[in-house]
């Protein structure tokens, strides 16, 4: 699976629940609603905060594909695991 | 309404008992009190038993007196409050444990009579909060409520199929205290040692999965809910009871409670206690007339509920307040505390233990 085929509203988690996240710069997250916290790495932050900033999927990419030396495939891989780890934090937590 | 306006100047607060696994509310609302701006007098501590904590500790409570078992009678409680407030001048009571809210309610005009005021429900919204009647509760708070049955007898538990009530359920005192159960015989056990110490009907609620978020707040009588705390448990003891939460802003448990507030005309503490479960369902599973043993993160979040409900019993408005902020995380620990032998004494002989007056070379 490629991150090209899939529907960014499906893949991208709930945008009213990434806003409401306090985001710590040492990479711990709170979630004021459900009371959880969870921590990112370097990589989770910086893809957090654009999340935060309502970017696109490509925006993200290009971002990642930019900072990191990174083949575009393993890059798709891990930002797909990444965001469903996500996706399941705030939803399941 | 209350006949008399109070400025409250010594307080009796109920429920000293402090065992770390299962606290009542009572120490830390004195110490809520201790801390409020709008405080500065006295503190009378209130307990079942000799060793409740709070009856000991000076930091919280200035005196501690015992109190007769709600279950001995309306005439043995009206008699000793008589004691302590001709001996402490007690000028109002916070009720703080559940069991003592009937009695507290229906002798609320007796207090009054005697000059100790009360902010708390009335006869008629305690009977609405009743465990039996969730279904009725969760309607005004537009939420679920999970299917809940009186019971009275322990072969239900045996034959509990046939009625539609499968294992695991929970099965609850219509005062307090809670165990799931799994099996006919747990069910049995259960009803015999909560009915032995909570009295009949016993309850079974349907199980739910999911994790449990916690509202406190003050009605204010007329249908506002003020300064609401949301926490959501971060450790349990082994009692199920909180060792370790954080304040949550969850709009939904919110709305829930402010809608009870309004429906009932609520008046006085109250916690609201929901189920959040997986799906994202909000099942209403108590309201408990009282604050709650929790309710020091109250004032740790900035919105010290004692300074509410003293504003109430003044007779003033209290100011619009945000709901506390989300963030805050309490955590418990046991300390011990050292007792002078003549205190204990005092307590066990008389049933109070009072300041020591300072020796005349001491004082200025």
């Amino acid at each position: 699976m490629t991150l090209d085929s899939i529907d960014e509203q499906v893949i991208l988690p709930d945008p009213m629940a990434l806003k409401r996240l306090a985001v710590s710069e040492s990479g711990f997250v709170f979630d004021p609603v459900s009371g959880h916290s969870f921590t990112v790495n370097e990589t989770g932050l910086v893809i957090l905060h654009a999340l935060q900033r309502d970017s696109r999927l490509n925006d993200i990419r290009e971002l990642l594909s930019s900072d990191y030396d990174v083949d575009s495939q393993n890059l798709d891989r891990d930002l797909l695991e990444f965001l469903g780890s996500l996706s399941n934090q705030l939803e399941h937590p | 309404m209350s006949a008399i306006m109070v400025a409250p100047n010594r307080i009796a607060v109920t429920g000293m008992n402090a065992r770390p696994d299962n606290p009542g509310p009572g120490l830390a609302v004195a110490r809520c009190l201790r801390e409020a701006k709008n405080y500065s007098g006295k503190i009378i501590g209130l307990g079942y038993e000799s060793l409740d904590p709070g009856l000991h500790l000076p930091a919280y409570c200035d005196a501690g007196y015992l109190l007769p078992y709600p279950s001995s009678g309306d005439d043995a409680f009206l008699e000793r409050i008589e004691l302590i407030r001709e001996r402490e001048q007690i000028d109002s009571m916070i009720p703080c444990l559940d069991a003592e809210l009937p009695i507290m309610t229906r002798l609320a005009a007796e207090l009054e009579k005697m000059g100790v005021a009360t902010f708390m429900p009335t006869s008629a919204q305690l009977e609405l909060r009743s465990k039996d009647r969730l279904d009725e509760l969760a309607g005004h708070a537009g939420t679920d409520a999970p299917k809940t049955k009186s019971v009275t007898e322990a072969g239900f538990f045996f034959n509990c199929g046939q009625q539609g009530w499968h294992y695991p359920f929970v099965v609850k005192g219509i005062f307090y205290d809670a165990e799931v159960v799994k099996s006919a015989e747990q069910g049995a056990a259960a009803f015999r040692r909560i009915s032995a110490q909570w009295g009949l009907p016993v309850l079974v609620q349907e199980f739910l999965e999911g994790e449990e978020i916690n509202l406190t707040a003050v009605g204010d009588g007329k249908g506002k809910m003020l300064g609401a705390v949301m926490m959501k448990k971060l450790a349990v003891t082994d009692k199920g009871k909180a060792w370790a939460g954080i304040s949550i802003a969850d709009e939904r448990l919110f709305d829930a409670s402010a809608a009870l507030v309004a429906a009932t005309q609520w008046k006085g503490p109250l916690e609201v206690e929901v189920m959040r479960t997986a799906d994202g369902t909000y099942q209403l599973i108590e309201i408990n007339p009282r604050f709650p043993a929790w309710i020091y993160l109250s004032a740790g979040a900035g919105r010290n509920l004692l300074e509410v409900l003293l504003q109430l019993m003044r007779n003033e408005t209290p100011p619009e307040m945000e709901p506390a902020p989300a963030g805050v995380i309490y955590l418990r620990y046991a300390e011990d505390n050292i007792v002078p032998l003549a205190d204990y004494e005092s307590v066990i002989m008389h049933g109070w233990r009072v300041p020591v007056p300072e020796p005349e070379n001491h004082k200025q």
